[in-house]
């Protein structure tokens, strides 16, 4: 076990060497010149040159990758230049508040999907699953930044039941009830997609494993059917579901930057675009060598959880 | 293709998305001749005009634009560029998925490399670096939406593309000289285009959700050209002083994506030979029951089965797979029931319990009297309480049939501790003392193996201890050693003849093996196109059939020890359960039938020995 | 009597365990060094449980795996591995598994053009007329061309897979088990068609199974493969009758037959192929094994007349 563990830390080193290659050759394709970009039109050319020696702009390109990445490496992500400051410091703000709602969206999405997912298997045909079918091909469909403006339109501006944006209120607020208030519209936003693929998904693996030989055996030893389907069958097909729970994650996070922007939450979503549109491409470049060494990480961890439920990939 | 629209439209939600998305690419296609506001005249004298308004039927947006046109142009522009994005997306994913999948080894890995670490973003991420490179326009949202999804595609169809490429055709086609392209191009393509088809027809609506988005984050298309997407963006700074310009573009991507959703699952649907054939159907806990009457009990016994009738209805077609089956097990007796595939003798098997999968399977009449107790029909709690205890079962493959995510003890201790309330760890030690008592060496330390760490011939064993769990009076072992290798096949049977002697099992032992029949069972009925043909003392009937097909059959069989020889061969095929012939199965193959034998039912004739046939062998 | 296949020292390692760069991380041998001669016209049974290397040898003599050491020889030439289409004009494979053995999409018609086009070069009127030829020959009718596998028994399907091997007009034909997944009614029909078609069309048959009694009905000589090694080779009718080789024994007394009694369970299992023992690979099941088996390989050589076994302590008769 623990030696899986570490093989599979391991492994990720070349992953997020390459993560960083990506994301660096991608900035480098920027049209434009970052110091014209800083100092505006107005700049004159010496001191464009200066700044591009200062930035280490003039040495090769691969040279400039491993000064880049040694900075990485020791935590220095450089400046931001339209928020004068440093790119970290913004990035951990911006990206605690994301994990807040991306977080509680995933955590919402995986119960309620997986659970929606068996019971529509177990009563396949039956009236919980047409039901289930029915919003979960609803939920798909429908784009959560329209979803979540509709929100705001019937729960904060018709019920006066729930705030508009934000994170917190700006007079009073700050506590945890405050917080979870801010917080209700925009989770349920962003988790109904994600709730809909796992539920669908959980349904199909289930419905693959109930046909399964050993189902049969176990009802041949007489385990009780509620047994069944929730012990045997949904631990098999947990194997199928987990991964995918690993990537509707990389869609949570996705589906965080259009919520963001419709509930005003200052995630790192809303920073990439303002960054890109301002192009700020040292901030866009850390918070997407962040984000994605972040998601990195959460996907070990699935990895493991995968190894702990099937003992044949340990191996 | 005509079967694929009828599949298609069977499904009533597919047929509604497939209408409702018809009518909108129409409209959009139709778009530039309707009589429509021009979609970027401004005109902000009339701006936020509500739905209804005097010549615009969907009002006007912030800058006094007829919404109503604008919805068409923005529609006509994100079906475009979703099905365009999509396209494009599926067609370099499966080029990669199928070079990947079919040339395995080092190009494989290298692919899969590049493709993981572009998963290894949050897409977003990608699309955002792709559109800050390339800069914000529809266009360049595109490529960015269809490029994030390659690896989706990529990774998909190389899995079906390895199981296709290690399918026998393949090498056959190696073998019949074709090159590498050619073998993509003609064996590999054609195979994996459903899969490409539904993947993309699942994921359009994905698609034209995504280019939307980065429209309405602004990055896709610019002003004042206007796809959905942008229409939104512009009208949420006005959501709540003006709902109805963002309610309007919002409720047009609903509908598409919907529609192309339920479309898509209705091609999934159809093109999916498993979901054709209702495979993909819940078997229930118990076969469903449909008796018309009772039989009344014919005598005594611990096992009796009384004119069974397990039908499969799929689609309109009915198979009948056990047809007025009789059969009795006294205690301590071993009864094989012998036939080829397609006879019916599993199904009898699985008809006691109630473990036929069902849908399809229906059991249609008789009964199953087990110590006088009719179980068909029982309430599902009586008869899983007997399951297991009174009569457990022993299957064929002993790697599908046990779990592969449990450890074998706690398989064990499951099974013991369903049927009686005993502690955790007195259930341990008893299931250490099954494992001891099949002869699995070195059992306190195997009670923890998974069923992937040990060999075919232990994990029969571990099937046979499951059995035993509860002391059952009843064993019936389906074909428990087919699947085995002939030392290991007379290991098992040596276990199974012991453990029967040794604890007074009744055994109905299921086969298509004259020889393990002829050494392990006392009594054995020879099944053909659902009914018994012929039962009595293993003996008499290996000496001496009396049915033609017993006779023939065994004559097929060759037995280690004769030399080289022509083998006798019965010819034509085994009868179709959906379409068996009036009278008796086996006439068509026969020689020596007759008319008779093609009228009317033919009786089981006989007591101890019973054979039902007109003109049995050995008769005058 | 001329030698229709040789094999010299044939032998096949796979990797487990592949990494991007550098050794694997264990190796398996499948096939331990086999050397073999196939005379002209016989038939050849190659017999052993799952896992002993009997389709991995297969699989090499037609071109489908490469070796990792030795050679293969036909009718006194060695094969060119380079060229794909020089094996299949030689020797052709019928596949266990009569229907995943043919692609779904396809018609059967096309299935049968494809080894007539590839490696004959036949067109038009001459491939239509070699395809009714080799459909009359495994008693299957015209109309069948037009149809997919799915329509097919797995009869029909195997007559299919056979004819399809003919039509390469190969001198030799590695059957891998091509009756195990036919009914025993069904399976005696193919077989006999087999016996048939070899004698009219002077074939070479490799015949590859799992079921002693199968082989022995078929096989002019049997060789017993046991943990990817030859361990017995002989005439057919005194290979079972009289075993050399104590596995050969141990197969011979576990095949089911009517009337003899359940033996004494042997227990004992294949050795783990990650880990394999020194000496013979049986050793450790065998009841005559002494310390030199645990010791030394034995090779394979002869014990009386034409009868080989590689063992130290034969059994005698």
């Amino acid at each position: 076990m623990g030696g899986y563990i570490l093989t599979r830390l391991l492994s990720a080193i070349p992953v997020l060497l390459g993560i960083t290659v990506i994301v660096f050759l991608i900035m480098a394709m920027i049209p434009g010149d970052p110091a014209t970009a800083i100092l505006g039109s107005y700049a004159t050319p010496e001191n464009v040159e200066r700044l591009n020696r200062h930035l280490g702009l003039d040495e090769p390109l691969w040279r400039q990758y491993f000064i880049w990445l040694g900075n990485l490496l020791q935590g220095d992500f450089g400046r931001s230049f339209a928020l004068n400051r440093p790119v970290l410091d913004e990035i951990l703000d911006r990206f605690s508040a994301t994990l807040i709602l991306a977080g509680t969206a995933f955590v919402l999405c995986s119960a309620l999907g997986i659970l929606a997912g068996v019971v529509s298997a177990a009563r396949q045909y039956g009236l919980a699953d047409k039901a289930i079918t029915f919003v979960v091909i609803l939920g798909i469909s429908v784009p959560s930044f329209f979803l979540g403006m509709m929100m705001i339109l019937l729960f904060a501006v018709q019920l006066r039941w729930l705030p508009v944006s934000g994170m917190y209120s700006i007079w009073g607020g700050g506590d945890v009830p405050d917080l979870i208030r801010h917080l209700t519209m925009p989770a349920l936003a962003l988790s109904v997609v994600a709730t809909g693929v796992i539920a669908r998904l959980s349904r199909g693996a289930m419905l693959e494993v109930l046909r399964q030989d050993f189902i049969r055996t176990a009802r041949a030893k007489g385990v009780h059917e509620r047994r069944v389907i929730w012990g045997h069958a949904l631990r098999a097909a947990m194997v199928s579901i987990i991964p995918v729970l690993g990537i509707q994650a990389g869609f949570v996070l996705s589906g965080a930057v259009y919520i963001e922007m419709v509930f005003q939450w200052p995630g790192v979503g809303r920073m990439l675009v303002d960054a890109i549109l301002k192009r700020d491409i040292l901030l866009v470049q850390g918070g997407v060598v962040f984000v994605a060494a972040c998601y990195v990480g959460f996907n070990i961890v699935v990895d493991v959880a995968q190894s702990v439920l099937d003992p044949r990939i340990r191996t | 293709m005509r079967l694929f629209l009828r599949l298609l439209f069977r499904n009533r939600l597919a047929g509604f998305g497939a209408v409702v998305l018809g009518i909108i690419v129409v409209l959009a296609l139709l778009t530039p001749v309707l009589p429509l506001h021009p979609p970027n005249a401004t005109n902000t004298a009339n701006r936020f005009l509500r739905p209804f308004a005097d010549g615009h039927l969907l009002g006007t947006d912030h800058l006094g634009r007829d919404l109503l046109s604008r919805l068409m142009w923005g529609t006509r522009l994100s079906l475009a560029v979703g099905f365009a994005a999509a396209l494009v997306a599926g067609l370099a994913g499966a080029a990669i998925g199928v070079m990947a999948g079919y040339f395995g080894g080092r190009t494989d890995n290298v692919t899969m490399r590049g493709v993981d670490m572009l998963m290894a973003f949050p897409y977003i991420l990608l699309a955002l670096a792709i559109v800050a490179v390339l800069g914000p326009g529809l266009l360049n949202a595109l490529i960015a939406v269809a490029v994030v999804n390659i690896p989706f595609f990529a990774r998909n169809i190389r899995g079906v593309s390895v199981g296709i490429a290690h399918r026998e055709f393949i090498d056959a086609a190696r073998l019949a000289g074709m090159g590498h392209t050619r073998i993509i191009l003609t064996e590999v393509v054609p195979n994996i285009v459903p899969v490409v088809v539904i993947a993309m027809s699942t994921t359009i609506g994905w698609m034209i959700l995504e280019t939307a988005g980065l429209s309405f984050l602004g990055l896709g298309s610019q002003p004042p050209q206007a796809d959905l997407g942008s229409m939104l963006g512009e009208a949420r700074s006005a959501l709540i002083t003006a709902p109805h310009t963002s309610i309007v573009p919002g409720v047009m991507i609903l509908l598409i994506v919907m529609s192309v959703n339920l479309l898509g699952d209705g091609i999934r649907d159809a093109l999916d030979p498993r979901l054709r054939s209702g495979a993909l159907a819940r078997p229930m806990a118990a076969t469903r029951v449909e008796r018309v009457r009772v039989p009344a009990p014919s005598g005594e016994g611990l096992l009796r089965i009384e004119a069974l009738e397990t039908q499969f209805h799929i689609g309109p077609r009915t198979y009948r797979a056990v047809n007025k089956v009789s059969l009795d097990l006294k205690p301590g007796e071993c009864l094989g029931l012998i036939g080829e595939s397609g006879s019916g003798k599993s199904v009898t098997a699985l008809s006691v319990m109630g473990l036929v999968a069902s849908p399809p399977g229906v059991i249609t009449g008789g009964a199953v009297r087990l110590e006088g107790q009719d179980l068909i029909g029982a309430p599902y709690e009586v008869l899983r309480t007997l399951r297991g205890r009174k009569v457990a079962y022993i299957f064929q493959d002993p790697l599908s049939t046990l779990h592969p995510l449990y450890r074998i003890g706690d398989q064990l201790i499951e099974a013991i501790r369903v049927h009686e309330p005993v502690s955790h760890s007195a259930a341990h030690a008893r299931a250490v003392k099954l494992l001891e008592d099949v002869r699995i060496p070195n059992a306190p330390a195997r009670i923890r193996a998974f069923p992937h760490e040990l060999s075919g011939g232990m994990r029969q064993r571990v099937g046979i201890a499951m059995a035993l769990a509860n002391d059952p009076d009843i064993i019936i072992a389906d074909e428990p050693t087919t699947a085995l290798d002939v030392t290991v096949q007379a290991q098992i049977l040596a276990l199974l003849d012991d453990l029967r002697r040794s604890r007074g099992l009744a055994i109905l032992f299921i086969t298509h093996d004259f020889g393990v029949v002829g050494q392990l069972c006392d009594r054995v009925a020879v099944m053909y196109g659902g009914r018994i043909v012929e039962t009595g003392p293993t003996a008499d009937i290996l000496s001496a059939p009396a049915h033609p097909y017993t006779r023939r059959l065994i004559a097929c069989v060759p037995e280690l020890g004769g030399g080289r020889r022509i083998l006798a061969a019965i010819p034509g095929l085994p009868p179709a359960v959906d379409d068996l012939p009036q009278g008796c199965a086996f006439a068509p193959r026969c020689d020596k039938a007759q008319d008779a034998c093609r009228m009317g039912e033919i009786d089981l004739q006989g007591t101890a020995r019973q054979v039902r046939c007109l003109f049995p062998e050995g008769a005058p | 009597m001329t030698l229709a296949l040789k094999t010299t020292e044939l032998a096949k390692t796979f990797d487990i365990g592949k990494r991007l760069i550098g050794p694997p991380r264990a190796q398996v041998r499948a096939v331990h060094p086999v050397s073999l001669d196939v005379q002209q016209g016989e038939t050849l049974g190659i017999v052993g449980e799952s896992g002993c290397g009997k389709s991995t040898l297969a699989r090499m003599l037609v071109g489908l795996l490469p070796p990792t050491s030795g050679r293969i020889e036909i009718e006194g030439r060695a094969l060119d591995r380079a060229d794909p289409a020089a094996f299949g004009r030689l020797i052709q494979y019928v596949f266990q598994d009569p229907v995943s053995s043919l692609n779904p999409r396809k018609t059967i018609r096309q299935i049968m053009e494809a080894p007539l086009r590839q490696l004959h070069g036949l067109r038009g009127p001459a491939l239509d007329a070699r395809i009714a030829e080799l459909f009359d020959a495994v008693n299957l009718r015209p109309e069948f061309l037009s149809r997919y596998p799915h329509e097919f028994s797995g009869g029909q399907a195997q007559r299919i897979g056979i004819a399809r091997a003919l039509a390469a007009s190969p001198r030799i034909l590695i059957l891998d088990e091509p009756v195990s997944a036919l009914d025993v009614s069904v399976q005696a029909q193919v077989l006999n068609l087999l016996a048939d078609l070899k004698q009219r069309m002077n074939l070479t048959y490799l015949f590859i199974s799992h079921d002693l009694a199968v082989v022995e009905a078929v096989s002019d000589r049997i060789a017993v493969l046991y943990f990817g090694a030859v361990v017995e080779t002989g005439p057919a009718q005194k290979v079972f009758a009289a075993p050399r080789h104590p596995y050969t024994k141990l197969l011979a007394d576990s095949a089911p037959v009517v009337g003899r009694p359940l033996g004494g369970a042997q227990s004992g299992e294949l050795p783990d192929p990650l880990n394999p023992p020194a000496g013979c690979a049986f050793a450790g099941r065998c009841p005559r094994a002494s310390d030199l088996c645990r010791r030394e390989i034995p090779v394979l050589g002869a014990v009386e007349g034409d009868q080989f076994a590689a063992c130290h302590h034969p059994i005698p008769h």
